[in-house]
């Protein structure tokens, strides 16, 4: 019996290790970004649909606003979109959508089909801000606070139940409207 | 298998191999020979973050070529290769370096082989010396059959 119990203790040390590592790989939904707590990253581009003018992430400080990286291509973005548009309906923050590595024409489309829940659009054609921001899958959303520090980075699909724990909560006047 | 048989099949895999390479090319050329050089070094350091197990240079995702333009960008604009390294990190965290760094987090990564190999060492130890003991302490008479083999 001795003569297994250190084998045995080692296996399953190991598989204890390995079971951890596994679980905890990078998995999607939980890298948490390393911009919590730090400056979001100022940003100026074109609003989509007028490209005369430009959006500038400075036009925000001072109050908390939300970002959602979104694109045409994107198909968890068409699922989360009618969450959007309800939180949109709150009218409690400004959203500003984040078009990523998109095409203008398409990108219109979508929002004159499906409703658009967003205050403004800018346009991330070369994907910089994205790459400013650590986006490394659309959709993402983050919540920006009125220091102008990222508080919270959401990746997947936008729900009512992700929206009221983790953005509602951080807003001023708290989690109900 | 034959050696002829053994040769044509390491030959087919090499073949392969290169026919799996054509799929990542990547046509981006730097100033010079250098940068070009540091360049492919630097794009296979990268995890690509969309498919994790890529590097960003293997990667056809358009995050991974827009990341790839960072770094040739950056390459031109005189950055060093950890200067580039810190920007990735920056934006990323630790975990697009496919070689992660030696922080608190990350030591028992590197130190667990190191000690696997000492605590392998020492059950090697501890087994020979106790078999040599039994051998010094067996006084029994080997079996004939044994003795003859």
């Amino acid at each position: 019996m001795n003569r297994f119990l250190l084998p045995i203790l080692v296996f399953a040390a190991l598989a204890g290790v390995l079971y951890v590592g596994v679980k905890h790989s990078p998995d999607k939904s939980t890298m948490v970004s390393v911009l919590l707590g730090k400056p979001a990253p100022a940003f100026e581009l074109p609003v989509l649909g007028d490209a005369s003018r430009k959006f500038s992430s400075r036009q925000l400080a001072g109050r908390p606003w939300v970002m959602n990286v979104w694109g045409t291509w994107c198909v968890e973005c068409r699922i989360e979109h009618e969450a959007l548009l309800a939180i949109a309906h709150q009218d409690r923050v400004p959203i500003v959508g984040l078009n990523w590595r998109d095409e203008d024409a398409a990108a219109l489309e979508w929002l004159s089909q499906l409703g658009n829940p967003y205050t403004v659009v800018a346009v991330d054609g070369d994907g910089r801000t994205a790459i400013d921001y650590g986006v490394y899958g659309a959709p993402e959303t983050f919540f920006v606070d009125a220091n102008g520090l990222v508080q919270y980075r959401h990746v997947g699909a936008m729900t009512a139940e992700v929206w009221e724990r983790e953005f509602a909560s951080r807003l001023p006047h708290g989690g109900m409207p | 298998m034959s050696a002829r048989h053994a040769t044509r099949a390491v030959f087919a895999m090499c073949v392969l191999a290169f026919s799996l390479r054509a799929f990542a090319i990547d046509i981006t050329v730097l100033p010079n020979e250098e940068l070009q050089r540091r360049y492919q070094a630097l794009t296979h350091e990268f995890r690509c973050m969309t498919c994790q197990n890529n590097t960003i240079a293997d990667s056809p995702v358009g995050l991974a070529s827009d990341l790839r333009r960072d770094v040739a960008e950056l390459l031109t604009a005189g950055k060093s290769d950890d200067e580039i390294r810190a920007y990735m990190v920056q934006r990323y965290g630790n975990v697009i370096l496919f070689t992660p760094p030696l922080v608190a987090s990350t030591a028992w990564v590197w130190m667990f082989p190191v000690l696997a190999v000492f605590a392998g060492a020492i059950i090697g130890v501890v087994i020979v010396r106790r078999r040599s003991r039994l051998v010094a302490t067996d006084d029994s008479i080997i079996e004939p059959e044994e003795a003859s083999r």
